[in-house]
């Protein structure tokens, strides 16, 4: 035995013991009856090829790795974000399990979420009964403020109408009269999780908003959409709009929850946005969305009870930031302080550092609309090519915009975008039209093995690094942390390159 | 725009709702009334009588061939037809695969939100059958259908099933605003089928709207794929859905909570209007030769 218990190996080296090397060759050769290793090497060559990339933009009826995540996930994501509200999936149980264990891993924090655990019986009778004793079980366990109904595939097959069955419960006693309970339809084979978004925070909003008189105020409304950086961007956007004076009213605000302290006591829910601002959010102003494609239907509710609407692209970088800013004074009559030029300055100095190492590097983007969008936006602030941007949630409208961004800077031209492909298109991309860096989620790291392109973690999920949601990547700190990140990137591989002694290492400098 | 008046037929199979709904919504839009017809039947043909056409090209089919329901456009799926009345079928699988009520789900969906019903004075649904799961029940949940007209005979499978649909509409009823309008009679000649039909009415707290006489100048316009409104406006038959018109036109929000009754109850009635007899329950499951036997030994 290769293990004992005074010295105990991990996997990292248990399996390259020769024990286990020899196992796996005989395993290989008696039991798998592979193909000879030349072929499988052929097949891998020509999968890298123009004529491969072809029937693979071809595929008609397959996705291979999408890049996005089902609808209730984003109403999970939601529905943390405000106060004392618990998640309740009205559905199968295993769907529960993974939106929470998805958060989970990304924040590294417990995430609470109730199913109301629909079974066979259910599925033939429908899920009325799992209703009534799920909210009651959830009201009276979890002692909530809210409970925010979303639904998986299931029950959205078999119909289930969440309206009806949510009064039905209330009127057999499940949760008191006046307690809230809003809901929305997330069926999770349409769209991705950032309409499940939108879909929930409008029925949210709808819930508090519906029936009542608006008074306008000068305040506004923030809502950050699906991101993986809620905890850091949040925080940042609070502390720039204290800085202006702006009064404002943070929707979905779920910066605390996904960041609760090791202090001896569990929070099941923590921050959040309170349900008493969350009814007076209707008086505000406008509502500003840093996220278009996470909250149409949200913009256009709050449209149509009368509030002025913006909507950004996860802006990153000094434009984008300007513009965030600007838009926001220009609402609200408050002035950007000086204190905030300041930084802007900071950043712009920080690109003009580093300008000679970003500039002309060609880059490959995958991820939600916006994030494409916002991180394409930047790249081309810093002088490099978002060559290929590739978004599986993405829409026709979406690429049209992309192009649009293109084709308003030089370093645009020759760029592309893919609307509703997936990573296997992009590591055809990779292959037939290479690039010097990927920038992606976790999911990335299969895609620069295969390929060989370096990959910068930005974007939902990052399971494999700890702590980045922790650091915003809007406003100009924000920009500040993306360059950083970017370069970090850049400059590890240009020291790989360069550190074969006596043959590379002539450029192996120690500044860079 | 006014207000949005949404009303939905359902029936047992075969019992003439796509007939009867086509016909009364024409002598509707002939009253003026801006119409939308929402097909929920897997077969597609609530709206051939009004298209003249053999059967419309579905929204379900249409997106699956575009790809995804979001590649439709509302004027891909949107056909209009005798006086101006906008047709569309939801359409459904095949057979034996997939699932018809997610599809009424999508396609009601779709409408709502390509805003197929801005400016019209109504919309109807035609469902087919029974109300059998969640999806054939979406016309009947909150701000959809204000009220149901179920179309029966006065054969006992007709009156099962509209028990059945009350059933259905008595489950929303409560938590939302949907009411059973009424039940409509299309008559199939069977024995005292205006005093059950009334009756059964009267059980399920509705009334019998109307009564609607068979006359065959109805094939005959069905067979030129017209309305007996458009094939021959001066018919008699052709009043009949004028007056059916002109009833549900005056019936809104005169809709009630249905309160539908047992199978045995149902059985009951039958018995009261002599159409069914007492089963003697001495006789049940003995055979001819058990009976023989026993009527010998008491002779």
């Amino acid at each position: 035995m290769t293990q004992s218990t005074n010295n105990v190996l991990d996997h990292f080296n248990l399996f390259r013991e020769p024990e286990y090397i020899d196992m796996f060759e005989t395993k290989k050769k008696n039991f798998e009856f592979p193909h000879p290793a030349d072929k499988v090497e052929e097949v891998r060559d020509w999968t890298k090829t123009w004529e491969y990339r072809e029937k693979n933009f071809g595929r008609e009826a397959l996705t291979v790795n999408p890049a996005k995540a089902c609808q209730p996930l984003g109403a999970v994501f939601v529905a943390v974000g405000f106060e004392g509200t618990m998640p309740f999936v009205h559905g199968s149980q295993g769907c529960v399990a993974y939106y929470r264990s998805h958060l989970s891993r990304h924040f590294k924090e417990p995430s609470s979420c109730v199913s109301s655990s629909m079974t066979e019986d259910a599925a033939v009778f429908g899920g009325l009964n799992n209703m009534i004793d799920g909210l009651a079980n959830t009201y009276s366990m979890y002692k909530p403020k809210m409970i925010a109904v979303s639904t998986t595939c299931m029950a959205e097959v078999i119909g289930d109408d969440l309206n009806g069955f949510i009064t039905n419960a209330r009127n057999k006693g499940s949760v008191p009269e006046d307690f809230p309970v809003p809901y929305a339809h997330t069926p999770a084979f349409v769209g991705s999780h950032i309409t499940g978004y939108d879909n929930a925070l409008r029925g949210i909003l709808s819930n508090f908003w519906e029936g009542k008189e608006r008074t306008a105020n000068g305040k506004i409304n923030f809502i950050g959409g699906f991101d993986g950086y809620t905890v850091g961007n949040l925080r940042e956007v609070k502390r720039m709009f204290d800085m202006m004076g702006v009064e404002y009213t943070i929707l979905a605000d779920n910066s605390e929850v996904f960041d609760t302290p090791a202090d001896g006591e569990f929070r099941m829910y923590d921050g959040g946005t309170t349900l008493e601002d969350t009814a007076a959010a209707l008086n505000a102003k406008a509502t500003v969305s840093m996220q278009q494609y996470c909250t149409e239907k949200t913009l256009a509710y709050a449209a149509e009870k009368g509030q002025e609407v913006a909507a950004f692209n996860h802006p990153v970088g000094v434009a984008a930031t300007d513009k965030f800013l600007m838009e926001v004074s220009r609402i609200t009559g408050r002035a950007i302080p000086a204190e905030l030029a300041k930084e802007r300055g900071r950043l712009v100095d920080a690109i003009a550092d580093s300008s000679a190492h970003i500039h002309g590097k060609k880059f490959a983007i995958y991820g939600d609309p916006d994030l494409c969008l916002g991180l394409a936006g930047f790249l081309m602030e810093l002088g490099a090519e978002p060559v290929h941007v590739l978004s599986t949630n993405g829409g026709k409208e979406w690429e049209a915009r992309m192009q649009e961004l293109f084709e308003s800077s030089p370093f645009g031209k020759g760029c592309h975008a893919y609307a509703g492909k997936d990573l296997w298109h992009m590591r055809s991309l990779l292959f037939t039209e290479p690039v010097d860096f990927l920038i992606g989620n976790t999911y990335g790291k299969y895609l620069e093995r295969d390929t060989g392109t370096p990959l910068i973690r930005i974007g939902f999920p990052v399971f494999d690094r700890h702590h980045k949601h922790r650091y915003p990547v809007w406003g100009y700190q924000g920009g500040m942390n993306t360059l950083v990140t970017i370069l970090d990137k850049i400059f590890d591989e240009m020291d790989r390159n360069t550190n074969i002694p006596a043959k590379s290492d002539y450029s192996f400098d120690i500044i860079r | 725009m006014a207000d949005l008046r949404q009303i939905a037929f359902y029936g047992k199979g075969g019992i003439g709702k796509s007939t009867t709904s086509q016909n009364t919504l024409a002598a509707l839009a002939d009253l003026g009334q801006k119409i939308l017809i929402v097909g929920c039947d897997p077969k597609a043909d609530s709206t051939r009588l009004i298209l003249h056409a053999k059967a419309q090209d579905t929204i379900l089919s249409l997106a699956a061939d575009a790809g995804s329901v979001e590649d439709l456009e509302l004027e891909d799926v949107m056909k209009v037809g005798y006086k101006g009345i906008r047709c569309v079928e939801s359409g459904g699988p095949e057979p034996g695969v997939g699932c018809a009520g997610r599809g009424v789900i999508t396609s009601i969906n779709f409408l709502e939100e390509e805003g197929a019903y801005d400016d019209m004075d109504y919309v109807s649904y035609d469902v087919l059958g029974d109300v059998v799961c969640g999806g054939f029940a979406m016309p009947i949940r909150e701000n959809k259908a204000q009220e149901i007209y179920i179309v029966m005979s006065g054969e006992m499978m007709a009156m099962y099933a509209a028990n059945n649909i009350s059933k259905g509409i008595l489950k929303y009823a409560n938590s939302g605003g949907v009411r059973l309008g009424g039940l409509v009679c299309n008559e199939r000649q069977t024995d005292k089928e205006l005093e059950l039909a009334e009756s059964l009415a009267s059980k399920l707290n509705t009334k019998l709207i109307h009564f609607v006489p068979r006359d065959n100048v109805v094939q005959h316009a069905e067979l030129r794929r017209m309305t007996v409104l458009e094939y021959a406006p001066d018919s008699k038959q052709a009043d009949e859905y004028r007056q059916l018109a002109t009833k549900i036109h005056a019936n809104a929000g005169n809709g009630t909570i249905p309160t539908p009754i047992t199978m045995d109850e149902l059985e009951d009635l039958l018995m009261e209007h002599g159409i069914m007899k007492r089963v003697d329950e001495s006789i049940v499951g003995k055979t001819a030769a058990e009976l023989a036997a026993e009527a010998a030994m008491a002779a």
